[in-house]
């Protein structure tokens, strides 16, 4: 906690921001303090603001909201949906983009890739949607992809993923790989002096690619550590006693740790049983799949003392985000949690509304080219800023897992991280 | 009927065809976008899967619960072709190894594995395409039938395959594109199967496709063959008995079935631009035998059209109602069972052809007296 400094300090190290791309980005909860300058529809008529036959009438503009809200995925989801819904209900509260109210069309995913580009078409040639808001497993993202390069969509993917991609159609709310991964090695390594690391992950492309630039981190930029093994199960595995057993064997210093899904509730169940106590730390855990929402599956109590890198944690004390924790409670109820993936899909809406303000026009391609440089000054997160390769720089956080189901953050990078998705050196 | 039994067609079943034949080609694509019609060629690819449940199911008595087996393998011989010629060196420059499909890359192979080598060619693609899946039938059926393993072990075992199959397409994604499937797929030998006017034309190919497997299916319906098989599905020792080699037609149907599955596959890569493993596994290939029992078992326009309504239902009713969807179409399901065992087949056959023939009877001939009884006379 102590070496976190004010957003303020990093701002310093961006170009100047644009007056009105400041003002967009204000959050409902600052409108309060920062009035927002008030666009009227009439200054930007709709023959003007539209010219590629949008969803745009006087009055309102329709985007879409594509997640799955049936299947596996559902769980994960839902809160993504949710988080969009509320940021566009708080943009509409402000006046709306350009004087025009939000209106959105939902559909459901349900887990299942090609329904995915199914409904997307859906989206983008029937329902001519200015941007959507969805997609959370890379499978899904793969399956639309096309789909939003032939029809030129714009999306706003919010799931920490692989990298690998850079689409002139996706914006990347969430971290790639290096943005998730680097920070938290160094810091473990500095803080903790780990030497030796056990890689493990659910057996899909993001754990893998994760873990080979993990690998490729510990081995040559971490003083004298190394990889003492690496483990893949598929999808749905919930039998990590073999595992665990070659963990106790071998001893490392470190459990890096890329299980997804359904699996995380037996892997850290059976870490507990097999008597491996994560508040000792030896071994640490260190994960880059679990935020407060995975562990309200998991269990606080069998999580507790592991370590999460995220950019993201509900706990975090700002302003900002104690505003947006209370206003998402207060839409869904005092239960709900907010995990990493969840903020990322609330900065969705808000960064598109910066960028159509800033270009005047819903027009997909000012709107790609206005989104360069957007910066968001009081994002719950923080301060984000939206790179030239369409992914946001962002702070990589160390929380460490609570009983109560809560991270308490214990270090953040004092500066924004750039998104790099091709790492030189890590393929 | 006995007498219409050696012919093809019946005049029953030709208007069957008509109205079927009508409906894809003219009635649909008048009536739908292009978005739409898309999805219905879509809907339809499963529609080859259903006329071959129909026959080894609805006839043979074979119930296979691994028909999504086939289905991807002749989506993913279909794919491996499409993604090579999407993956030219200059649209991969930005990969370690420029020229190998992206995932490939991305699980650190620097070289093309051998055996994706003949999907370069679309003619060993497009026999592939039929041959591969076939040839898995023909060993399932062999070791299967010959051993007499059948009824419900066989429903099991076939669902076994179906599950290790996608378990080996994930866990070998370097090789296969793992859970993601092998996306983004472009072009056809340089004609680009993702613009408006290409959609259209795959629809009509893949109507055309559709259209020759159910005129197979219904050659076999009406051959010595379909006789044969209804006769095992109801009494297989007798036909035993009577010296025919009960296991050997079993594996052909079996065969048929998984060559029309096949053919739907790589109908569903091209038109939907990507395969996946979630098209093999055990859910699909469940879905695959909802649909022949929503059309009926023992129908093979029925089970086209059962595709279709469940199809359409699925996609309707999500987008109507996101959170509910899957509630109502499992209401659907379990009505259809219970009140119609023998599908949307059994309703006409029961319900609807006897009225319309009867008001057809009496305004054509105004002689109503036993006509609505009879089949209609040749």
């Amino acid at each position: 906690m102590t070496d976190r400094k004010s957003p303020k300090t990093t701002i310093r190290q961006m170009p100047e921001p644009s007056r009105r791309a400041f003002m967009a980005g204000s959050a409902a909860m600052t409108a309060a303090l920062f009035a927002p300058k008030t666009l009227f529809a009439a200054d930007y008529p709709t023959e003007a603001v539209n010219t590629t036959g949008l969803a745009v009438t006087d009055d309102t503009v329709t985007i879409g909201i594509l997640h799955s809200v049936t299947g596996t995925m559902a769980i994960s989801e839902t809160g993504s949906v949710q988080a969009e819904k509320l940021a566009i209900e708080q943009i509409n509260a402000q006046g709306g983009i350009l004087g025009r109210k939000i209106e959105y069309i939902q559909e459901d995913g349900a887990s299942d890739w090609p329904t995915f580009a199914e409904k997307s078409r859906k989206l983008l040639v029937n329902d001519k949607v200015a941007s959507v808001m969805g997609c959370w497993t890379s499978a899904s993202r793969k399956a639309v992809l096309p789909v939003f390069e032939q029809f030129n969509g714009m999306l706003y993917y919010p799931t920490f993923y692989e990298g690998l991609e850079q689409s002139p159609n996706v914006i990347y709310t969430g971290q790639e790989a290096t943005q998730q991964i680097i920070a938290g090695l160094d810091w473990v390594s500095e803080t903790k002096g780990a030497k030796t690391f056990y890689l493990l992950g659910s057996d899909y492309i993001w754990p893998r690619t994760s873990n080979k630039i993990a690998r490729k981190h510990i081995e040559n930029f971490l003083d004298g550590a190394k990889v003492v093994g690496e483990d893949y199960y598929p999808l749905g595995h919930t039998q990590f006693n073999s595992v665990i057993n070659k963990i106790r064997l071998r001893k490392p210093d470190v459990i890096y740790a890329i299980v997804v899904g359904g699996s995380n509730v037996a892997f850290y169940k059976q870490l507990k049983a097999a008597g491996i106590d994560m508040t000792k730390e030896a071994p640490l855990v260190l994960t880059i799949s679990v935020t407060e929402d995975e562990i309200r599956g998991i269990g606080g109590e069998n999580i507790d003392g592991a370590y999460a890198c995220m950019k993201y944690f509900q706990s975090l004390d700002s302003p900002n985000n104690i505003a947006f924790v209370q206003a998402f409670k207060d839409m869904y109820g005092e239960d709900m949690v907010i995990g990493d993936v969840t903020q990322a899909a609330y900065l969705g809406p808000w960064l598109w509304k910066a960028a159509v303000e800033k270009a005047g026009s819903f027009d997909v391609d000012k709107v790609r080219e206005a989104q360069i440089g957007v910066e968001l000054t009081n994002a719950p997160e923080g301060y984000v800023k939206v790179h030239e390769n369409h992914h946001l720089w962002s702070k990589t956080r160390v929380g460490l897992a609570k009983a109560d189901g809560q991270y308490e953050v214990v270090f953040e990078t004092a500066d924004l991280v750039e998104p790099d998705p091709f790492p030189e050196g890590y393929q | 009927m006995e007498s219409s039994s050696n012919r093809l067609f019946s005049a029953r079943d030709l208007i069957g065809f008509a109205v079927l034949i009508a409906i894809i080609f003219v009635v649909l694509p008048i009536a739908l976008d292009g978005f739409r019609l898309n999805l219905f060629g879509k809907y339809l690819t499963y529609a080859f899967v259903a006329v071959g449940l129909v026959l080894c199911w609805g006839m043979g008595g074979i119930l296979s619960l691994g028909q999504g087996v086939f289905f991807g393998l002749g989506g993913y011989c279909m794919a491996m072709f499409l993604k090579l010629e999407a993956s030219t060196p200059e649209n991969t420059s930005i990969q370690s190894t420029p020229g190998i499909p992206d995932f490939m890359d991305w699980n650190q192979l620097t070289a093309l594995p051998a055996w994706w080598e003949p999907f370069n060619s679309l003619f060993i693609t497009l026999i592939a395409v039929i041959l591969v899946p076939v040839v898995f039938a023909f060993i399932i059926g062999v070791a299967m039938f010959r051993r007499r393993v059948g009824g419900v072990y066989f429903a099991i075992i076939t669902q076994a395959f179906a599950a290790i199959l996608t378990i080996l397409i994930i866990g070998q994604q370097g090789f296969t594109g793992g859970v993601n499937g092998i996306t983004d797929l472009r072009t056809l030998k340089g004609w680009d199967i993702r613009s408006e006017e290409a959609k259209e034309i795959l629809y009509f190919v893949n109507g055309g496709l559709l259209i020759v497997c159910l005129v197979i299916a219904q050659y076999v319906r009406k051959s010595k063959l379909g006789r044969l098989l209804i006769a095992m599905r109801d009494q297989e020792d007798r036909v035993r008995f009577s010296g025919y080699d009960v296991a050997s037609f079993k594996i052909f149907i079996f065969c048929l079935g998984a060559a029309f599955a096949a053919v739907g596959g790589a109908m569903f890569t091209l038109q939907v631009g990507f395969m996946s493993p979630t098209l093999v596994g055990i859910v699909p290939s469940i879905e695959m035998v909802i649909f022949c029992a929503v059309g009926g078992r023992l129908s093979i326009l029925g089970a086209v059209y059962g595709a279709l309504l469940v199809n359409w239902a699925k996609t309707s009713l999500s987008e109507s109602f996101p959170e509910l969807w899957l509630l109502g179409l499992g209401g659907l399901f379990i009505a259809v069972v219970m009140v119609f065992p023998n599908g949307l087949a059994g309703v006409y056959a029961e319900h609807v052809e006897p009225r319309l023939m009867a008001l057809l009877g009496k305004s054509k001939a105004a002689a109503p007296d036993s006509a609505a009884n009879e089949t209609p006379a040749e």
